[in-house]
């Protein structure tokens, strides 16, 4: 029973940091079509700016929850105006563009502060499933990761902004026609993708090694999840996360994480055999 | 049709011209460099065909594969495996060529008969090679073990036997014999693709990259020609892992890993999409470059890459072999007729394929 609850409370921990780290590259990518490769580099920046902040004795929940969104935002939309938005419709170009901005901000990084993991405390203690312990951070994830959530649909569904976000993701020219400026909410979006990374660079740092190649190890799960959930962002987030995470946890408590992971990319390529548009590209399809 | 004639002309006449620089480097290098020269050339050699594998399956068959170093890394996997199990290098060989196309086999079935788009197919590989990186990276310990060869984990496999004459594993290949297997393997390997290419199969590959739908149409399957393409250079990729193992004499996880995926494409950017020589001489170009970089200790040689691959993408997305195959042809054009033919064998190299 224990054993069971510690389980169940793993597994919503692990669909919780699925949905953050995902969360920022479903938003570019549902909007823009852009499948940015320097994700995973947005969140190690987070998570430096958590390490920094903190070293330089900042309250310890600003550090992770205030500053990495705004500073990666600001450099995401740096980038944006300096490379990516001459590459709007040409695809291939915006990966290959995100994936040399991802090795330059690597680089950049190990030339900075050297190739080394550093790491911030757990700014909370732990508490008890019956006869284990476990981490009360884990809830801090969860509630990140809902409240991220939660306000993405609140802004989709119920703001102007929303409103003309998603006006210009289904008729750019459309958009444009009745004087919404398209490369204006692509700078928007584009930054508040990288805000969302930055936020969950920093949410995470606590609990891993924060270190240049960082973001190598999140990328992986959070692109499958995003392909898997298809073009609703906030719906196939959820779900995709939901299904990945339960199937990711499951295994890798069985065996190890790595297995874990090796799992979750089987299930993803299986059920893009079955789905090639991503379970909301089938299913759900009005959602947001 | 003015331009058609001379661009194959001139492209027959590129593919001779590569072929004899490529001898030409092959007898010539072991007695103009001294041996430090020739191990780093023989590295080159495995890279220029490892950039020849991506450069046939993105520039040819249109399949965005940003995970190549998985089959690099299979092949070199397999080859060291094999070799320590069986002593004799023949099979080993073949095997790093088999193990590869069978996983890419297996992949591109999904990816190709699921009929994902061309974005997903680049995600999806990305994310195989990350996978395969993690999954070889927690093999430390002796319980993983292949007969009698440790995985190693982040270690990798140490003192891999290098190739040998077939059937006799006591004679393996001195320094200068691996220089001619690898380089002559790259010759043999580029010229198989020139013939792959001007073959049946490889117009039909290029005509599904030009126009995948009209191509259907016309009673050609593209999922079969891009699972084909694709395992094609699987193989290629898996014996470059092999030359690679050979190389160093020893291989780990690092093969897997995202930046020499990234190298890959930044050869085949550099050096031009669309064509085989152009990915060769960027794999050079860009490994000299490296090697110049890591000499200074300043800047991390991740940041350099990162600016060559966002420059190129912004400033010359086609690469330096095709630019410079266009000038080559517009001095053609604007020559009269009749000496154009004497004309081509001066240009040839600078724009061959």
């Amino acid at each position: 029973m224990d054993l069971a609850g510690l389980l169940a409370f793993n597994v919503i921990t692990g669909i919780a940091t699925l949905v953050l780290i995902t969360l920022g590259l479903g938003v570019i990518y549902g909007m823009m079509r852009i499948i940015n490769l320097a994700h995973g580099e947005f969140m190690m920046l987070g998570a430096y700016t958590a390490v920094m902040a903190s070293g330089a004795g900042v309250n310890i929940w600003i550090a992770m929850l205030v500053l990495p969104p705004l500073v990666v935002g600001a450099i995401g939309l740096i980038l944006e105006r300096t490379v990516i938005r001459f590459l709007y419709g040409r695809m291939m170009d915006t990966m290959l563009a995100t994936w040399g901005i991802s090795l330059g901000l690597i680089g950049l990084i190990t030339t900075l502060y050297g190739n080394v993991v550093r790491g911030v405390s757990t700014p909370v203690g732990s508490f008890d499933i019956g006869r284990y312990g476990a981490s009360l951070y884990s809830l801090v994830i969860v509630a990140t990761a809902l409240a991220a959530l939660g306000a993405m649909f609140l802004v989709l569904r119920f703001t102007k902004f929303g409103l003309i976000l998603r006006a210009t993701m289904q008729n750019p020219r459309m958009a444009a026609a009745l004087g919404v400026q398209p490369n204006r909410i692509y700078m928007a979006t584009f930054a508040l993708g990288a805000a969302l990374a930055g936020l969950a660079g920093g949410v995470l740092a606590p609990i891993s090694g924060v270190s240049p190649a960082m973001g190598a190890a999140y990328i992986a799960r959070a692109f499958i999840t995003v392909l898997g959930g298809g073009p609703a962002i906030v719906t196939g987030t959820g779900l995709a996360s939901s299904l990945f995470g339960v199937i990711n946890e499951l295994v890798s408590f069985k065996t190890t994480p790595v297995i874990g992971d090796v799992a979750l990319l089987v299930a993803a390529i299986l059920l893009i055999r079955v789905l090639p548009q991503g379970i909301t590209g089938r299913y759900l399809r009005r959602s947001l | 049709m003015t331009s058609a004639a001379p661009a194959r002309r001139l492209s027959a006449a590129g593919f001779l011209a590569t072929l004899a620089l490529g001898l030409a480097i092959l007898f010539g290098a072991p007695h103009a460099l001294d041996t430090f020269g020739l191990v780093q050339c023989t590295g080159f050699a495995a890279l220029a065909m490892f950039g020849l594998s991506q450069g046939f399956v993105w520039g040819f068959a249109g399949v965005m594969c940003f995970g190549q170093a998985a089959f690099l890394g299979l092949g070199g996997y397999a080859y060291a495996v094999a070799v320590l199990n069986m002593g004799d290098s023949s099979v080993p060989v073949l095997l790093s060529i088999l193990v590869p196309m069978l996983f890419a086999g297996l992949l591109g079935y999904f990816m190709f008969y699921g009929r994902i788009s061309d974005a997903y197919i680049g995600v999806i590989t990305l994310t195989v090679s990350v996978i395969l990186f993690q999954l070889v990276n927690a093999t430390s310990g002796s319980q993983y073990r292949i007969g009698v060869a440790e995985l190693g984990g982040f270690n990798g496999i140490p003192a891999i036997p290098a190739l040998n004459a077939p059937g006799h594993p006591d004679e393996p290949l001195d320094i200068e014999g691996i220089w001619y297997a690898a380089m002559g393997a790259l010759i043999l390997v580029y010229a198989l693709l020139r013939g792959i290419l001007a073959s049946r199969l490889g117009r039909v590959v290029v005509a599904i990259r030009e126009n995948e739908t009209r191509a259907q149409l016309i009673g050609y399957d593209p999922r079969l020609y891009k699972l084909i393409a694709f395992m094609i250079a699987a193989g290629v990729a898996g014996l470059a892992g092999c030359l690679y193992a050979n190389w160093g004499g020893f291989i780990s996880p690092t093969v897997f890993a995202l930046p020499m995926s990234a190298q890959v494409i930044i050869y085949v950017l550099v050096g031009g999409l669309g064509t085989l020589i152009g990915p060769m001489l960027g794999a050079v170009l860009i490994q000299a470059l490296i090697i110049a970089a890591g000499s200074q200790s300043a800047v991390d040689s991740n940041l350099g890459l990162g600016l060559v691959l966002v420059g190129f993408v912004l400033l010359v997305p086609q690469g330096l072999v095709p630019v410079a195959r266009s000038l080559g042809l517009r001095l053609l054009e604007r020559r009269p007729r009749r000496v154009a033919g004497t004309a081509q064998d001066g240009l040839a190299t600078g724009s061959a394929r």
